[in-house]
Parts: structure tokens; sequence; C-alpha cells
């Protein structure tokens, strides 16, 4: 093969695999009967979800007055929750695009799971805009479109509905990107299943027969839907953070948002995918294809945006005390040592100081640790955004209006519930599509696999690389 | 079931830089290739068979520049034509908060533009079954394809024996 490998690369695919053993390994689990372990999780997925359902019903039949939300704390954990899953989305396009756009091969083991885990996100985010703004049924209104009430249109100069746009938009290219990569693989799982499995892959596979010209425009796709998703995600968490930045709320009303909301995005979504990954590669069996090394590699780009974040926060700081401005300053003295001191202790110990374990080589090559480490970061990214968000608003210009804000069982019973909504889908995603995207990782073999790489490597690409030369010519 | 009505020779190979090798061999010959169908994208096979570019990205650029200015004109016609409001004393024509949603339309004309070009162009569909010569391409086999009507049955198998297909089968599609 023609590809040049650096001799410091460590294979991505283990355990000698073939083109062949790959499909076997990948399309395994879709075939196989589900395990009383994946059954036994589904169930509880499905009764979190179910009830989550009930109080997001609860809420619409008696109203947002079931939520604990104040004239002084108009956004609690609806708010939290959307910022928290939008965050979580970022990973699975930065994955797919960015890393594809840098080339980074190790992106082809982990994309396709991190690109369901975008979609998933999204939705759970998308559910608390829709749920809090109390009058689901005219939800539509969100949207500009010739209507009769005026025509009234919404105000294109509102954060708000820039979040709008740009939800809707990362939703749905994310959708179409995500599927064009599953294209094939479902082909795959088609020329392999019978009967009815058959049918349904047959629909789902659009009649991939996988010809040059085909793969030649699916590359030049998937090439500029990187193109495009790259700086889509940056504009989604960008936008989000305006809804914060162009306000006038000392503790909001800051220019170092963007940046800071996007770092801390991709930090909470790798921290996810490692959460998914290291149960995933377990429960299926996939460790030759999700490798330590493929855990290493995310747990740097943790280290590296947890720093970013740490760093934004100190900035934060500094540039309050800078400001010589009192109600900046108090602000965040308030965040720091305020009645919710403890979220802010939470927020900085998680998501600053406990990432730092992976500068030691050891720590980051443990999946135990990992696994740890990727909780820590979930809830220290939640804790940043309640910080944010309930804070703020607790300690307003006013203080005879100050207040203090904890949820009620029906805000807490909405956020286990996208919890059981992620987990739901995901998990009927294992089952349905590969985890690993099948003809990706069979493109990288050559460049990746233990064969043709590192110790164990049995072929020498200087030998072949000069036969196939000599032959040709 | 699609039909091309075609008779076709076909041989199967085992590996990406054999395949390679072959297709460039049947060029040089001037045997015309029907198709060649793989597992996974192949890198170097478009150029090595002449596939001219794809130029599903300037379609890209077309429907990127239509969603710019229906974005852009939209919210332009709406604030100062059609309805214009008074936001806290803002003008009716306020550019840069028009760049967010002018932004997010473009990627989203220029991605849903050019995804449902390619499943068009390449005939893929929800529902569509195309012909497939050999179930294994999806898997580890490399396919290449003659059209019988262009190239004869005695000069394919010298070729695919030359190149070291695998197999050869004769379909009609």
């Amino acid at each position: 093969m023609s590809v040049v490998v650096s001799p410091v690369r460590r294979p991505l695919v283990e355990g000698h695999k073939t083109y062949h053993q790959i499909t076997e390994d990948l399309c395994a689990p879709t075939e196989r009967a589900p395990s009383k372990s994946w059954i036994i999780a589904f169930i509880i997925s499905v009764a979190t979800l179910a009830y989550g359902v009930f109080c997001i019903l609860w809420t619409i039949w008696m109203g947002t007055g079931t939520w604990n939300l104040n004239r002084t704390i108009g956004w609690g954990y609806d708010i939290t929750n959307f910022v928290w899953w939008i965050g979580i989305g970022h990973a699975g396009t930065l994955i797919s695009a960015i890393l594809m756009l840098f080339r980074q091969r190790w992106r082809t083991g982990v994309n396709r799971a991190a690109e369901a885990m975008t979609i998933f996100a999204v939705i759970c985010a998308a559910l608390f805009p829709m749920i809090h703004v109390g009058r689901i049924w005219v939800v539509y209104y969100f949207f500009p479109y010739p209507n009769t009430r005026g025509p009234l249109w919404p105000n294109f100069n509102s954060p708000l509905l820039w979040d709008v746009f740009a939800i809707s938009t990362y939703f749905s290219v994310s959708l179409l990107f995500w599927y064009t990569g599953l294209v094939p693989d479902f082909a795959t799982i088609r020329n392999r299943a019978t009967g009815f499995r058959k049918k349904v892959y047959n629909f789902l596979s659009f009649g991939w027969t996988g010809s040059a010209k085909h793969w030649q425009r699916w590359e030049s796709l998937s090439l500029v839907l990187a193109g495009l998703s790259t700086p889509l995600v940056l504009s989604v968490h960008t936008i989000v953070s305006f809804d914060f930045a162009t306000s006038v709320i000392p503790g909001w009303h800051t220019t170092i948002f963007p940046p800071y909301f996007v770092a801390g995005a991709i930090f909470s979504g790798f921290a996810m995918v490692q959460t998914l990954m290291v149960i995933t590669r377990k429960i299926l069996q996939l460790e030759e294809y999700i490798t330590i090394e493929h855990i290493e590699s995310m747990n740097k780009v943790i280290l590296v945006t947890g720093t970013i974040v740490g760093v934004a926060y100190l900035t934060e700081l500094f540039i309050a005390w800078y400001s010589g401005y009192v109600y900046e300053q108090f602000a965040f003295f308030n965040r720091a040592m305020g009645v919710y001191w403890w979220s802010y202790f939470g927020m900085m110990a998680c998501n600053v100081i406990s990432p730092q374990i992976f500068w030691v080589k050891k720590f980051r090559r443990s999946v135990f640790v990992t696994f740890f480490m990727s909780i820590f970061v979930n809830i220290g990214m939640w804790f940043e955004r309640f910080v944010i968000i309930a804070t703020t608003l607790a300690r307003d210009y006013l203080p005879s209006s100050w207040s203090y804000y904890i949820p009620t069982w029906v805000e807490i019973g909405i956020f286990i519930g996208t919890i059981g909504l992620f987990f739901t889908f995901y998990m009927i995603f294992t089952r349905v599509a590969p985890v690993v995207a099948i003809a990706e990782v069979k493109h990288i073999l050559k460049a990746g696999g233990d064969q043709y790489i590192g110790e164990n490597a049995v072929h020498h690409h200087h030998d072949e690389h000069h036969h196939s030369e000599t032959s040709h010519h | 079931m699609r039909q091309y009505h075609k008779e076709v020779i076909y041989g199967l190979y085992n590996d990406e830089e054999i395949l390679i090798r072959a297709v460039r061999n049947a060029r040089g010959k001037h045997l015309e290739i029907m198709d060649v169908y793989t597992p996974f994208p192949v890198h170097g096979l478009d150029h090595a068979m002449g596939l001219e570019e794809s130029r599903l990205h300037q379609a890209g650029f077309v429907y990127g520049m239509l969603g710019t200015l229906t974005a852009f004109l939209g919210m332009t016609w709406i604030f100062t034509r059609d309805w214009p409001i008074i936001f806290g004393g803002k003008p009716h024509w306020p550019v840069p908060s028009f760049i967010p949603i002018t932004f997010e339309l473009t990627v989203l004309f220029a991605a849903w533009g050019m995804t449902i070009t390619f499943y068009t162009i390449c005939g893929l569909w929800p529902g569509v079954s195309n012909p497939q010569l050999d179930l294994r391409t999806t898997d580890d086999k490399f396919c290449i394809a003659f059209d019988r009507s262009e190239v004869s049955d005695s000069d394919a198998r010298a070729f695919f024996s030359e190149t070291g297909a695998e197999e050869v089968n004769t379909k009609s599609i």
C-alpha cells in the first residue's frame, strides 16, 4: 500500500483483522439476539424516559408553575439542561468533521457512535426550549412564516431566534452527515441479511452498490459536509453563548463567552463520548476497534479543552476585578463565595483540577480512570451551566428581590427523563446500526491495522511498496 | 428491482492494490470498464479509471449562495418592507444581527441541496434496489465489470487471469 505511516503511530485496529473479519465483527451486534445486560439496561432507560414523559405532560397540563422558577430566577433547570445537552452534542461533529479535515485516522473508530450521540443529545436539548416557553401548542411561533397574526414576524435581532436557526440547522445537517455515512454500512448488513431483515436494510441502504463513481461522489459530499459542519458546530455554541452575552446581566455580558462556551462544549462532549465508548466497547466486545489508542487520544482532547475552560474561568475572575465595575465584581464574588458556592466548587474541581491527572500517560491509558473522569467532567460541566444561570440570576441588581432556587420534582424528573431518552435512543442505535463505521475502518486498515504497523506487524510497508512498484512497471 | 438489460462479465479481486493495478492494466489495453465495485472508498481508483472529478461541491456552492440570499433578502424584506418594527430605537436594517441566521441558512441549503443532489444523481433513494453483481462486494471483494457487448469474453477472461482475479462470473442485470 502506498500509504506513508509515521513509525511513531500505534495501531488503530488490533487482532490482525481481514476485511471480512471486520465485516463480521462490526455487523455481529446487530445480528445476534440482545444480551441480558442490554435488555435490563434498556428497560431501565425506557422506564426513566417514561417518567420524564410523565413530568413533561404534568408541566404541559399544569403549567410552568410546577417549576420553581420565579420573577428573579427565570431560567433554572430548563436552560441549564438545554445548554448541557447541546454542549454534549458538539463532540460528535468535532470528531466527524474537524478531525476529518485534519486527517486524523483515529476518528474512524468512534465517529459513528459520536455522531449518533450528537443527534440524540440535540433532541434532548431541543425539548427544553419547547417546554419552557409554557405553551407548547404554539411552539411553531418560533419559526418565521407568513401568518394570520399581522403578519407578525419573529425578532431577527434576538439571539434566541438565532438559536432556533442554529439548532435546527445543526440537527438536520448532523443527521444528513450521519446517515450518508451509514448508507454503505447498511448495504453491508443488507447483503448478509435474509427475509424481513433484508427488506428493512434494503430500504435503509437506498440501493447502495459500492460503485466507484458513487464512492467518489460520497467522498466529495462527506468532505464538503465536514467543511460546512466545522464552522457550523462553532457557530452553534457561539450563538448559545450569545443568549447570555448579549444581555446586560453582570457575569453574562462578556466577550469571552463564545470561545469559552465552545471549548466547554467540546470538553463535555468528549467526556460523554468516553462514557459511552468505555461501556460500548466492553458490552459489544469492540476493544480491537475502539482501542486504548482511541481512548488516549480523546483524553488528550479532554485535557486540552479542560485547561482552556480553566483559563477562561480565571480570565473571567481577573477581568471582573480589573474592570473596576462593582456589579461585575460582585457577580463573580457571589459565584465563588455566595449561596451557591458548592456549585462553583464542583465546577472548578471537576472541570479544571481533576482533568489535570491526564498529564500522566498511565491515567490517560487507563479505562477505569477514563470512565470515572468522564463522569466527573459531565457533572462539572452541568455545574458550570448551573453556576452561570442560577447563581447569577439569584442575586440581581435589587437585593429585595434576591432569591434562592431549588428545582421541584417535576424539573428533576424532566432532566432524568432526558437521560433516559438519550440512552434509549443510543441503545436502539447499537442494535440497528454498526456502532463502528465498517467502510471507514476498512479504508484505514492498511494504515492502522496492527499487522501493518507497530510491534506485531507482519507486513512491511517498504518491501511491499517496492514490490508493487516493480511489478507495475 | 431496476433493470439495465446488460450482459456483464466480472472478476473479483481480494485486495484494493491488485484492483488498482488491474484497472490501470485494463485502461492500457483499451478494455472499456463498465464499473468497479468496492466495499470502501479506494483512493486513487477514480484517477486510475479516468473518472472525471465530481462537481458536487460546485453545486454545493450554488445551493449555499441560494441560502445566503434567501436569508439576507428575506430578513431585509421583512424588516424594511413587510412589517417594520422598532426594537429599542435600533435601525430597521440591522445588518450585523442578520449575520448568524444568514450563515445558518447558507449551511442548511448547501448541505440539504448537495445531499439530495448526491442521492438523486447516484440513483439512490429509500426503497430503491439497484442490481448487484455479487453480494460480497460490500464485504471484502473488489469487482471489475465489463459489458459483454463492449468487451469479448475471451479478452475479459484473459485480462482477469493475467491481473489476478480470484473468480470470474457472468450475469445479466
